[in-house]
């Protein structure tokens, strides 16, 4: 390695009129941050080591490009944002050519090109050409008016857009796209942010963190797509608006795409030198050439590229120390993000992904939208995530860099360094009792310390209690903990500990009937928005309670809420049933029990056709073809769909089938027509979704050939009407059913069943069947709400059936059209070739 | 010449929070996961209990369920989690540029 030997005298070149002492030239390309810093560096360690030249492209001197939102948001003028004024250039001898970039390098020559047809002689060359924005090759990208978010020129552009007002899309939900949309939004214009991912600012923000932001700008008036996939920009002669590829149409006179960027190395390639991803450097930024160096987000180091400022700073120095014969190296970097978006703050460093024995530490508080998430890999923090309150992020940043053992003060540590080094250190519970009676305990209703540990001396020894009597942890319940550690502090030994009642699942202490009773008062529509307020204490939940929030919330919010397939078990995804070779069998309804030529021979025509190995009758009226491959299931459905049959739901927690015997049409002993009230009752249920499977049955007379006593609603005729049965289960624990009543007509009994439904619906916990409900609300209250109470049996009724009009799609046609195709077939085949010597 | 990577496809090809399936000629899937943040790995597509398609679980955390019984397996490791115990094969995957790639060598060897 020569680079740090001090190069030959240069020879006077082109445009270098002063001739001055025989020192190397210096040339760097590029009068932007990590250049001038560079040269900063260089004249600091020894100032006249070299002769400088600055060629830039833009025609500004160096100006602080992170700085170029509050430019837009009009905090600050572009004299503010300046680093280096004519006057930097001036006194430290350095020769500046803006606005007109350098075209070519012949390193042969040792020689730089301009645009202009200006060439100058190097002794030392430093590409230092940053990044470029990056545009998406869709239609319509290069009409006036779209534009990317890069350098003052696009600022003036925005400036001007938004001083006639209108609509603007700014494609990308990353740092700068919503920068820019902020920027946008306060100088009036009505701003939509489009994102391709289902989370902004993914690389920076886990979901809960981007998702909180979501939440946030959109409070600020903004409009936010996520998952949103661009199609074309369109308009006749500039910019009218963007189409996105599900048909949306978005109008828009200014369109920034700030889809990201990538590193700026056109120049370089075409000098022959190395390129990875960008211009690949050593230890000390010296590229292929040892002549040539190259600092910045141009630059591939360690296959890694930096686009945040720490990494540059840290590049600068090791090259400048190089360039004066005192190497230092560069060793990568290990970067933290602290940002304020659209004034909202956000921090996140190091790895927070995590994965083989990481853990994470999480704290939400919903009602102060603050998000923490500290991530630990052998007792030491490898990553962070803030929201709301980054004021210990520099301290988390320092632990893990330090890469300091944190076991000591793990279980304070989500709470701070002030809190981590105080007086609560190591004992959570003396940092409550350390606190003074004035302090706030729940902030939601205005309690203090006192107040609590009077409430608690005076009588009220549960959390419960608690907050019936002070409110303390009745409201956001963000300081349950707190009011917890009250209650153990105050009663000593006679705190028993609360939750008789489980809780969901390890992720949460809130019970099921907790999160239900949140979902509605607090309006939440969203998992992660459930996980967000209710204080979830991992990331994404588990198998467990990410299928019952998804159940609540497909239940609260009918029409709204936009089903998680993810959180779905396989049954429920595939819409079919899993068998222990990892085939699945396919239950098409049959209304009824009631079957034809033409279904039969469709059935008939798939068994034949994807080679099922067995078709059994079900013990609910139904044939069951088994054997069937995830792959064949969208054909086989489009088959039977063909015959006009839909999906059986019998892998569902949801209507199975509707049992029934032939009744009075055929059976001497039949009182009514039980066939035909079994089809009315399936035709009305059929797809609806609920906490587990419920199934029906009527028999038309008390014989009861259809077992309906064993049923969740059973049906039994006899001469004057209809015997209305509930909670029965057959299965390991086989119950009979409770008499609810009895009625006169065939409606009744239907409306009877709508409102029962959706009182299990609305009100039994996830994966509860009607039996041990009804044991746990005892019949006494369900005839309460079905049978004495009229107005309220119509209003359940009529929330079943709206929620109704959003369920009865059948799925099967949906994916046998092509819906979640990803679902059935392979993400590719795999065909070993012979190994060659 | 054979590579040592396979490339199986863009990342959002797989479901966030899911799993796709790689099909190997005479030999078991091999299960391809990302989890929600956007992490990738890979497995034999078989449970260590009872052979259960884990690219049909639910995928939570750096775990999977196994969707026949339940049981939890580390995506890192393939290891069982809690108090059940087995291991399934692992097979090194990564993301570059958008792309994934899963490792030849492991694919073959999960796939026997």
């Amino acid at each position: 390695m020569d680079f740090y030997d001090v190069p030959s005298p240069a020879t006077p070149d082109v445009t270098e009129p002063d001739a001055g002492p025989a020192r190397p030239h210096l040339v760097v390309v590029g009068n932007g941050m990590a250049g001038c810093r560079t040269v900063e560096e260089v004249l600091s360690r020894d100032a006249g080591r070299y002769r400088v030249t600055i060629v830039g492209a833009e025609p500004h001197v160096n100006y602080n490009r992170i700085m170029l939102s509050p430019v837009l948001a009009g905090e600050k003028s572009f004299d503010e944002i300046v680093i280096n004024g004519h006057d930097w250039y001036a006194d430290n001898g350095i020769d500046l050519i803006a606005g007109d970039p350098v075209v070519a390098i012949d390193r042969a020559a040792k020689t730089v090109t301009s645009k202009a047809g200006r060439t100058v002689r190097y002794d030392k060359l430093l590409i230092a050409t940053g990044s470029d924005p990056f545009i998406i090759p869709v239609p319509g990208h290069d009409l006036p008016g779209v534009i990317s978010f890069r350098d003052m020129a696009d600022v003036d552009t925005m400036l001007a857009a938004a001083a006639e007002g209108g609509d603007a899309v700014v494609i990308g939900g990353g740092l700068l796209g919503l920068e820019a949309a902020h920027g946008l939004t306060l100088r009036g214009m009505t701003v939509t942010v489009l994102h391709l991912m289902p989370t902004l600012m993914e690389r920076q923000l886990d979901e809960a963190a981007g998702w909180l932001l979501k939440t946030a700008l959109e409070g600020r008036g903004q409009t936010v797509l996520t998952g949103a996939d661009t199609a074309e920009i369109y308009g006749r002669g500039r910019v009218e608006g963007v189409r996105l590829k599900d048909g949306r149409d978005i109008p828009a006179r200014l369109v920034v795409m700030a889809v990201g960027i990538r590193p700026s190395v056109a120049l370089a390639r075409d000098a022959g030198l190395a390129v990875g991803r960008g211009i690949q450097v050593d230890d000390h930024m010296v590229t292929s050439d040892p002549d040539v160096l190259a600092v910045g987000e141009c630059v591939e180091h360690d296959g890694q590229v930096y686009g945040l400022v720490a990494p540059l700073w840290e590049m600068c120095r090791a090259l400048a120390d190089g360039l004066v014969g005192r190497p230092s190296g560069y060793r990568g970097s290990v970067t933290s993000t602290k940002l304020k978006v659209a004034g909202l703050d956000v921090f996140s460093a190091g790895d927070f992904s995590g994965g083989e024995g990481c853990e994470d530490i999480v704290l939400r508080d919903g009602a102060r939208g603050i998000y923490k998430r500290v991530v630990l890999r052998d007792d030491r923090v490898v990553g962070a995530v803030l929201y709301g309150d980054t004021t210990d992020g520099g301290w988390y940043f320092d632990l893990l860099k330090k890469s300091e053992d944190v076991t000591d003060i793990r279980d304070v540590l989500i709470y701070g360094q002030a809190f981590a080094s105080g007086g609560g250190r190591g004992d959570p519970k003396a940092a409550v009792a350390a606190l003074s009676d004035d302090a706030e305990i729940c902030g939601c209703n205005g309690v203090s310390k006192r107040q609590v540990v009077a409430c608690i001396d005076g009588g009220s020894t549960t959390l419960d209690a608690v907050r019936a009597t002070c409110k303390a942890s009745a409201s956001c319940g963000s300081c349950t903990g707190l009011v917890e550690t009250l209650l153990a502090l105050t009663l000593g030994d006679e705190y028993a500990g609360e939750r008789a009642t489980k809780t969901v699942c390890g992720c949460t202490s809130f019970t099921h009937d907790d999160v239900r009773r949140e979902i509605i008062a607090q309006g939440l529509k969203s998992i992660p928005e459930v996980m967000q307020k209710l204080h979830w204490t991992t990331p994404d939940g588990c198998s467990s309670c990410r299928p019952a929030l998804n159940y609540y919330l497909l239940c609260v919010w009918p029409g709204e809420y936009q089903d998680d397939q993810q959180s779905r078990f396989v049954n429920e995804r595939l819409h079919a049933n899993i068998q222990k070779d990892g085939t699945y069998s396919v239950v098409p309804r049959m209304w009824g029990g009631i079957t034809s030529p033409k279904e039969l021979r469709a059935i008939a025509d798939v068994v034949e056709r994807y080679n099922a190995p067995m078709v059994k009758v079900t013990g609910g009226q139904r044939l069951d073809i088994f054997g069937i491959r995830k792959e064949d299931l969208p054909a086989v459905w489009a088959d039977l769909n063909a015959a006009g049959m839909v999906s059986g739901h019998a892998y569902g927690k949801a209507l199975r089938t509707v049992k029934t015997c032939v009744g009075s049409e055929w059976c001497r002993f039949g009182t009514q027509d039980s066939t035909g009230l079994g089809v009315r009752l399936e035709r009305m249920s059929w797809g609806s979704w609920m906490p587990h499977k419920f199934k029906i049955a009527v028999s038309g007379c008390p014989r009861n050939c259809a077992e309906a006593t064993i049923k969740d609603f059973g049906v039994v005729c006899v001469d004057s009407g209809y015997e209305l049965h509930v909670g029965g289960n057959g299965g390991t624990k086989v119950r009979a059913t409770d008499l609810l009543c009895k009625v006169a007509t065939e409606q009744e009994a239907l409306d009877y069943c709508a409102a029962f439904i959706q009182l299990y619906r609305e009100e039994a916990r996830y994966l509860e069947r009607t039996a041990p409900w009804i044991e746990r609300v005892g019949l006494a209250y369900v005839k309460a709400r079905i049978v004495d109470d009229e107005e309220g049996r119509r209003a359940l009724a009529a929330r079943f059936l709206f929620s109704q009009s959003f369920s009865q799609g059948d799925p099967w046609a949906e994916r046998a059209a092509g819906r979640n195709r990803e679902h059935h077939a392979p993400m590719a085949r795999f065909i070993p070739q012979e190994e060659m010597a | 010449m054979i590579g040592d990577w396979l490339d199986i496809g863009w990342l959002d090809e797989i479901p966030l929070r899911g799993s796709r399936t790689i099909e190997v000629e005479g030999g078991d899937d091999v299960a391809v996961f990302r989890t929600g943040d956007n992490r990738v790995f890979a497995l034999a597509d078989r449970c260590p209990h009872k052979h259960g398609r884990l690219s049909q679980g639910i995928v939570h955390g750096n775990a999977v369920a196994c969707p026949l019984h339940n049981w939890k397996i580390a995506l890192a490791t393939g290891e069982a989690q809690g108090a059940d115990t087995g291991c399934t094969p692992v097979v090194p995957a990564k993301v570059s540029g958008g792309r994934v790639l899963i490792c030849r060598a492991s694919t073959l060897k999960a796939a026997a």
